[in-house]
């Protein structure tokens, strides 16, 4: 079964939790989750950020459900690798 | 619902000064309001013990339900504001995220912390009033003694209140004392 090994999200969130919480949360999914984020844009309530995900096999659901969590809104997945096994 | 899951939802909603700042007015209101009503008794001449603790309990339990009552509505209207500003920022609903659950949860507690506060206080001030009655001798008259435990708890309230904001914790004892003084010398004179 092919498994994720990479994301590149665009996501929108409020400024709590801060990014690094954000970060935080995402990475907790799973041990080998390695999360990197730039702030995009930041406007007066939100900011835009990319979210760089990398792990053996990532748990999109589940990666979506803790952005929706922390308030986040996902708008595109901007690159994907996905690894056929 | 965890301490964690609060500590979560206190920081995303920015609430942990604002449940600081309620427990600390609410708190002064409550030890205020008990040290006027023992001083008012004790400048009127011979107040049965009974009626003393039974019109502060009463006070208490005003200044509990007052508490509750106007915290949350007032948060409650705050919180449903700021979630609806987020959502329309955020061009979504959040229902299912710590914002949601924040707007419903924190109105509650800060609600609670401001009712209990003053309640909690009152009840500690109203200690020595209750072991007179129940017949033990104290150093001082009982109701002497209820308002020198309400001034320690205003100095307590004023020590804290300047290790929150960086003053010298003795000045800011001070300060919170001479208001305390300040009302009893007011009533000492209306008496």
């Amino acid at each position: 079964m092919a498994s994720v090994q990479r994301l590149v999200l665009d996501v929108l969130k409020p400024h709590q939790p801060n990014t690094l919480e954000f970060a935080r949360a995402i990475a907790a999914l799973g041990e080998d989750y390695r999360v990197d984020i730039r702030v995009a844009e930041v406007d007066e309530q939100t900011e835009t950020l990319l979210v760089v995900i990398e792990g053996d096999k990532l748990d999109f659901e589940r990666i979506t459900g803790a952005i929706s969590k922390n308030g986040g809104s996902l708008h595109s997945i901007d690159e994907v690798s996905v690894v056929g096994k | 619902m965890e301490l964690k899951q609060i500590k979560t939802l206190l920081e995303i909603s920015h609430s942990e000064a604002i449940v600081r700042r309620y427990f600390v007015v609410n708190g002064f209101d409550g030890a205020l309001t008990m040290l006027g009503l023992i001083m008012g008794f004790y400048v009127s001449d011979r107040v049965d013990l009974t009626v003393v603790i039974t019109s502060c309990l009463a006070a208490a339990l005003a200044l509990g339900m007052s508490g509750v009552s106007s915290a949350y509505i007032s948060e409650a209207a705050e919180r449903r504001r700021d979630l609806a500003q987020l959502e329309k920022a955020m061009v979504t609903s959040l229902d299912e995220s710590h914002h949601a659950r924040a707007a419903t949860w924190i109105p509650w507690l800060v609600a609670l912390v401001n009712g209990i506060a003053p309640l909690l206080i009152a009840l500690i001030i109203i200690v020595p009033l209750w072991l007179a009655r129940s017949g033990m001798v104290l150093a001082l008259e009982p109701l002497l003694a209820a308002m020198a435990v309400a001034l320690v708890i205003i100095f307590l309230l004023g020590v804290f209140l300047g290790r929150v904001g960086g003053i010298f914790w003795l000045w800011s004892g001070l300060q919170s004392l001479a208001v305390a003084l300040v009302t009893v010398g007011l009533i000492y004179l209306i008496g």
